[in-house]
């Protein structure tokens, strides 16, 4: 099994820690001039989410977590349930409700994401950072209103609601920014 | 002159990772870290250190960066060098600090004297610390470690255009901030007071009490050294006495202090040793302890040695990270954005 020593670390690892897989969100090291080292490691369940703060003294090291990303294809949803598709290799993969968490709002059909396996089991999913969505329903707009600061709620097809300009209509094509959920632009067909 | 905005964020530390751990490629890696002002701002803090001692009558002074001896010291990784083209490869030592040398021209008689040099140090990398750095180190012959004291808090009052520094001891910053006495306490004490206060303790962390100490001050101790106006911690353990002399109080304390402002420790001063032999003693201590944490040994011999055979002045020296001073002068929060080329992009 591979390892990190305190010199390997950085931000961006994905490490096993008490048996469950965390990324490393932040990683410092701090000194005092004539004195010993503190390697401090911020890392975030990969599984549960939970933030773990550990401290390792120099020369320390920890297990690399048996984590591989790969690009899924978004199938279609049964019951609570996501299905994905390894683009490569076709292998399917089950996420819950609760691991797709709120990007089930970008998830329509054939969507590309990355995909978490841990030893091999989907752990998270993460759309482009920019999608491109189509209204299915909102009020209508004012006439003219071209002011991208009085915003009203627009049903997308995913079944998400995005706060949309009000000149923003039904049918038209929206760009969503997945990171914020908040709309960018519209899109010409 | 095009000057590039905010180059930082668009590379190195910054980039996201790829899925191998390894930064993201980016076009623009051969510009700065720092923006112009922020270099302009390190200019005229060097004017300002160079006008400070001047006014006061010290030498500036320089020192070879690359020497055959070395500071041995337990926390200190050099970085070394290999001349090739003498007729049998010549290894030189980048310097640490400009210590030795500085000290064997006081021995030779050269009065108050300061330097602004680059030091190196191998593995320290982050927010606070850069492989290379620029230091400020003086040494001014018969101050006691109150005179020194008393002129790195006129320092601080020139560079940083704060109000003068509070002045506090080790043990009280501790018993302050941690509730612990940081002399006595054992080290089964000391690991009771870092589990009740949630920290983080390393697995197989060992029982050496000055580790205890260090994890103690880097947790509970120094975020809150400093916060409104400059403090200066002084009388540290005897156990941290570096190149300090120890007083015989009890407990002994090493006349050692430390600048700390915001959080950060930005200085270290001592009241400096002057016996050859207990130098002597104490680079064959580190290096043991070297030896037991694994790392290499380094040559205890040196020239420094030498020079105290034959007479050190009594003085006081302080060695001040620069860098990190003009980060805080500048309300930066991490050195990449005060140096021109900050870590791996030197």
């Amino acid at each position: 099994m591979a390892t990190y020593s305190t010199s390997d670390f950085r931000k961006g690892l994905k490490v096993q820690i008490d048996g469950e897989p965390y990324l490393v969100i932040d990683s410092s090291f701090r000194k005092p001039g004539k004195g010993n080292a503190i390697y401090t490691l911020r890392m975030r369940n990969l599984v549960r989410g939970t933030i773990l703060d550990r401290n390792y003294k120099g020369g320390e090291s920890i297990e690399a977590a048996d984590v591989e990303e790969i690009e899924s294809q978004f199938l279609y949803r049964q019951g609570d349930n996501y299905v994905f598709m390894n683009t490569e290799n076709y292998e399917q993969y089950e996420l819950t409700a609760e691991q797709v968490g709120d990007d089930w709002r970008f998830l329509k059909d054939s969507t590309l994401c990355q995909m978490v396996l841990y030893e091999n089991n989907p752990i998270t999913i993460t759309p482009p950072n920019h999608i491109v969505l189509k209204v299915e329903y909102c009020e209508p707009g004012a006439k003219g209103n071209t002011a991208t600061n009085v915003t009203k709620p627009v049903k997308v097809e995913t079944g998400a609601e995005i706060q949309c300009p009000a000149f923003v209509e039904i049918g038209e094509l929206i760009r969503v920014d997945t990171r914020t959920g908040e709309y960018i632009e519209r899109v010409k067909e | 002159m095009r000057w590039p905005n905010k180059a930082f964020a668009s590379c190195d530390a910054r980039l996201p990772m790829t899925n191998d751990g390894n930064h993201l490629q980016s076009g623009d890696c051969w510009q700065p870290t720092a923006d112009l002002p922020y270099l302009q701002l390190r200019a005229a803090l060097l004017r300002r250190t160079r006008e400070f001692f001047f006014q006061r009558g010290f030498l500036e002074v320089e020192t070879p960066l690359l020497s055959t001896d070395t500071v041995v010291d337990q926390y200190l990784e050099p970085i070394g060098s290999t001349i090739l083209s003498a007729k049998q490869p010549q290894h030189l030592w980048l310097q640490t600090s400009p210590e030795l040398a500085m000290k064997r021209m006081l021995a030779a008689g050269c009065g108050a004297i300061y330097q602004i040099a680059r030091a190196f140090r191998d593995g320290e990398k982050g927010p606070l610390h850069n492989r290379e750095f620029t230091m400020v180190e003086w040494y001014r012959p018969n101050d006691k470690m109150e005179d020194g004291i008393a002129l790195l808090v006129e320092f601080t009052e020139a560079l940083l255009e704060t109000e003068a520094a509070d002045c506090m001891s080790y043990r009280d910053a501790f018993m302050q901030h941690a509730n612990v006495d940081p002399l006595t306490a054992d080290t089964s004490r000391l690991a009771q007071v870092a589990t009740a206060a949630n920290v983080a303790i390393p697995s197989q962390f060992g029982d050496d009490r000055d580790h205890w100490l260090d994890l103690l001050m880097l947790e509970l101790v120094m975020p809150h050294l400093g916060r409104k106006r400059p403090v200066i911690v002084y009388d540290y353990p005897a156990s941290q006495a570096a190149l300090a002399k120890i007083r015989e109080d009890d407990p002994p304390v090493a006349e050692r202090f430390e600048l700390f402002y915001k959080g950060v420790e930005l200085a270290n001063g001592y009241h400096e040793l002057l016996d050859a032999e207990e130098l002597r003693a104490r680079a064959i201590t580190a290096n043991e302890k070297r030896l037991a944490m694994g790392k290499s040994l380094l040559p205890v011999e040196n020239r420094l040695i030498e020079a105290m055979r034959s007479g050190l002045p009594p003085c006081t020296g302080v060695a001040l990270g620069f860098d990190r001073l003009l980060m805080l002068a500048a309300g930066a929060d991490t050195l990449a954005d005060v140096m021109a080329f900050y870590g791996d992009r030197a």
